[in-house]
């Protein structure tokens, strides 16, 4: 099964926005996290960019990157989002008010709290009401959602949009799902090449793989380790690079996901 | 699309356990909604499972024990779908089963009686409180490989109430990419204080058991279920009881959050959608299964989008006031009634309706109806302005 690249989003501590993110990859760049800032989206109306909560703002950032990288119109584009956990803040305000005698759920953290929150305020943002599906496989969320995006891009033929994304959880919740730092990637993914097409992906499933690709470089590697969507950075590096390069990730239970990236041409 | 066979169903809804339940239910018209009351002043109509005292997690998986798995395992231990999954796993082979299920909640209910057990002094969770097991929506997947011992593609779908819906979708072409030959399809919910006090939030859980489509409609009654079907190809041999998965349509909104498009466009794409996807038009779908949560404004937009769609003529039904809303779960548990509406010729009623909406138009049944029943389709809508009808049919004409 395979699928092509035309449009990347990516946004972490260090690695803000594609372009960034290849220096750093490419070696051109020295990896230095600094506490990260996320700018409003300019998809949301003034009215909504200040409470919208993180998981929101974080998928739209990358979603919006990756369209304008790849050129393509999202409104006419299907959507995958993935994460493992949803939006901590809103989880931990919902459950805190459960513990009080109120039982006072605020109305916005309820339908916010919602695991295809992001997909909604994309589809809104977007005007899409192309199919979006919202998935979740624990710490294989970036794989799972792979998987499903390149299997609709091949099945019906058609460009698609995957969108992972994972950022810490307050506490108490984070001592039990410690998710080390915010990642937010977004891949826009095509059956067959396009003119803005830069890389390809053959991707098969199987228990008789190699161990997961590692990242060379310590701190990226404990960025990958610590956030399920930054699992997906050796795939950013050979995309990065622009090289040959077969990896692979982890998937469900014993499996594992190869990934045979290959730059043009084809 | 290629039809693929739904070849097993397990289910458990307030109705009782199996299908036989559900089906003896339906054709009687009885809801299993009751009022009830809860801390904070609320009284609402719930549709509650009885779930017995002891956990039915197998001797290894107790980390996972919670309501939401303890129901979703009983619905996975049934006698005839687990023999079915074993057929399966012999017949393909443990790596060619995929897993495709949906929640919408998980077990968050564990976490909210963690969080009334935190620590005073740190704040802290309880030692005994398992995050990745319970409340993490990949729960019921993990669960589900465990119990069957599956190592196909696995992954937990979660799109508010068309969850369950969609995940056919995530199966359909998983199957079609040739990842695996069979997938397990369905899902749980379970009631929890987040939906209940949430919904309450919004101003749209009714006291008395909910009457969809009635002029005095006020709002949804919240239920929990599970339930789970076996999905094969077309081609593998069958059973003449099995139904068969046409079509399938998936659209969004982009309205608002929580609530639906009055105009009801997103609802109208989906089942065109899934109308083309089957090659059918809209004369050989004998019943709709809508998604009738009996709130104001949804159970307009999707009347609207009905008779853009299909006109007045074609039957159509929510079972809502039978099963109450399961959230997550409604698209799996509808799923299972429109192949039973199928298997046993009728359609079902609407228990709780007395008078119809007048300004709604679209041909909604009241009583249980015989008639001959060959194709449905099912609508589930959701949160987010996620939409999705699916198109069940006769394996055998």
């Amino acid at each position: 099964m395979k699928a092509y690249v035309e449009g990347l989003g990516v946004w972490a501590a260090g690695l803000e926005g594609w372009t960034a993110c290849r220096d750093v990859l490419a070696g051109n760049r020295a990896y230095e996290p600094a506490p990260l800032a996320l700018p409003p989206s300019p998809l949301l109306p003034a009215n909504e960019r200040r409470r919208t909560v993180a998981t929101v703002r974080l998928a739209l950032q990358v979603g919006s990157e990756a369209f304008a990288h790849a050129g393509r119109d999202p409104s006419a584009t299907a959507t995958v989002f993935t994460s493992s956990g949803g939006d901590g803040e809103t989880l931990h305000g919902i459950l805190d008010a459960l513990d009080s005698a109120e039982l006072d759920v605020s109305p916005m953290r309820f339908h916010n709290s919602v695991h295809n929150a992001p997909a909604g305020y994309w589809t809104i943002a977007t005007h899409s009401r192309e199919p979006s599906t919202s998935l979740c496989a624990f710490d294989a969320s970036f794989s799972a959602g792979l998987l499903d995006a390149v299997a609709q891009a091949t099945f019906d033929d058609r460009a698609v949009a995957l969108i992972a994304y994972d950022l810490p959880y307050p506490e108490p919740l984070h001592s039990v799902r410690p998710i080390g730092s915010t990642f937010a990637v977004a891949l826009v993914l095509t059956p067959k090449p396009t003119p803005a097409s830069f890389g390809r992906l053959m991707l098969s499933l199987g228990e008789e793989m190699p161990t997961p690709t590692k990242m060379t470089d310590s701190a990226l590697e404990t960025l990958r380790r610590g956030n399920p969507a930054a699992r997906s950075l050796p795939l950013l590096l050979a995309l990065a690079r622009g090289d040959h390069a077969d990896l692979v990730l982890d998937y469900v239970s014993s499996n594992r996901l190869a990934i045979a990236v290959a730059p043009p041409p084809w | 699309m290629q039809p693929l066979r739904l070849t097993a169903f397990s289910l458990i809804t307030c109705l009782g356990s199996g299908l036989e339940a559900m089906l003896a239910a339906l054709q009687a018209g009885r809801s299993g909604l009751n009022r009830r009351h809860f801390e904070g002043g609320l009284t609402t109509a719930v549709g509650e499972v009885v779930l017995p005292l002891h956990s039915p997690l197998p001797p290894g998986l107790a980390e996972f024990d919670c309501r939401n798995n303890r129901l979703a395992a009983l619905a996975l231990q049934d006698g005839a779908f687990a023999a079915a999954v074993a057929a399966a796993r012999e017949r393909y082979g443990a790596g060619r089963i995929g897993i495709f299920l949906g929640t919408s909640t998980s077990g968050i209910a564990s976490t909210e009686q963690a969080y009334r057990r935190r620590d005073a002094q740190t704040g802290k969770l309880p030692a005994d409180y398992r995050y990745a097991q319970t409340h993490n929506t990949f729960a019921l997947g993990a669960l589900a490989a465990r119990m069957f011992r599956l190592g196909g593609p696995a992954v937990v779908i979660s799109a508010a109430c068309a969850t369950t819906a969609k995940a056919f979708g995530n199966a359909a072409r998983m199957m079609a990419a040739g990842l695996c030959d069979a997938a397990i399809v369905g899902g749980a919910d379970s009631l929890c204080s987040t939906t209940i006090y949430g919904f309450r939030a919004l101003g749209l859980t009714a006291e008395a058991p909910c009457r969809p489509f009635d002029e005095a409609r006020d709002g949804l009654s919240l239920g929990e279920a599970a339930g789970f079907t076996l999905l094969e190809k077309a081609g593998s041999r069958g059973h003449r009881d099995d139904i068969l998965l046409l079509g399938l349509g998936e659209s969004n909104d982009a309205h608002h959050m929580s609530t639906p498009d009055p105009r009801g466009q997103g609802a109208r794409l989906a089942m065109e959608r899934a109308l083309a996807s089957a090659g059918l038009g809209t004369r050989e779908i004998d019943y709709i299964n809508l998604h009738g949560t009996a709130t104001r404004v949804g159970d307009a937009a999707e009347d609207a989008a009905i008779t853009q769609v299909f006109g007045s003529q074609t039957p159509c039904s929510s079972t809502k006031g039978a099963t109450g809303h399961t959230l997550g779960a409604a698209g799996i548990v509808e799923t299972i009634i429109s192949a039973l509406a199928i298997r046993h010729d009728f359609m079902p009623g609407s228990p709780n309706t007395q008078t119809l909406d007048p300004a709604l138009r679209c041909g909604y049944l009241l009583k249980t109806r015989s008639g001959r029943v060959a194709r449905v389709m099912s609508n589930s809508f959701g949160f987010g302005g996620s939409n999705c009808s699916l198109i069940l049919g006769r394996a055998t004409p």
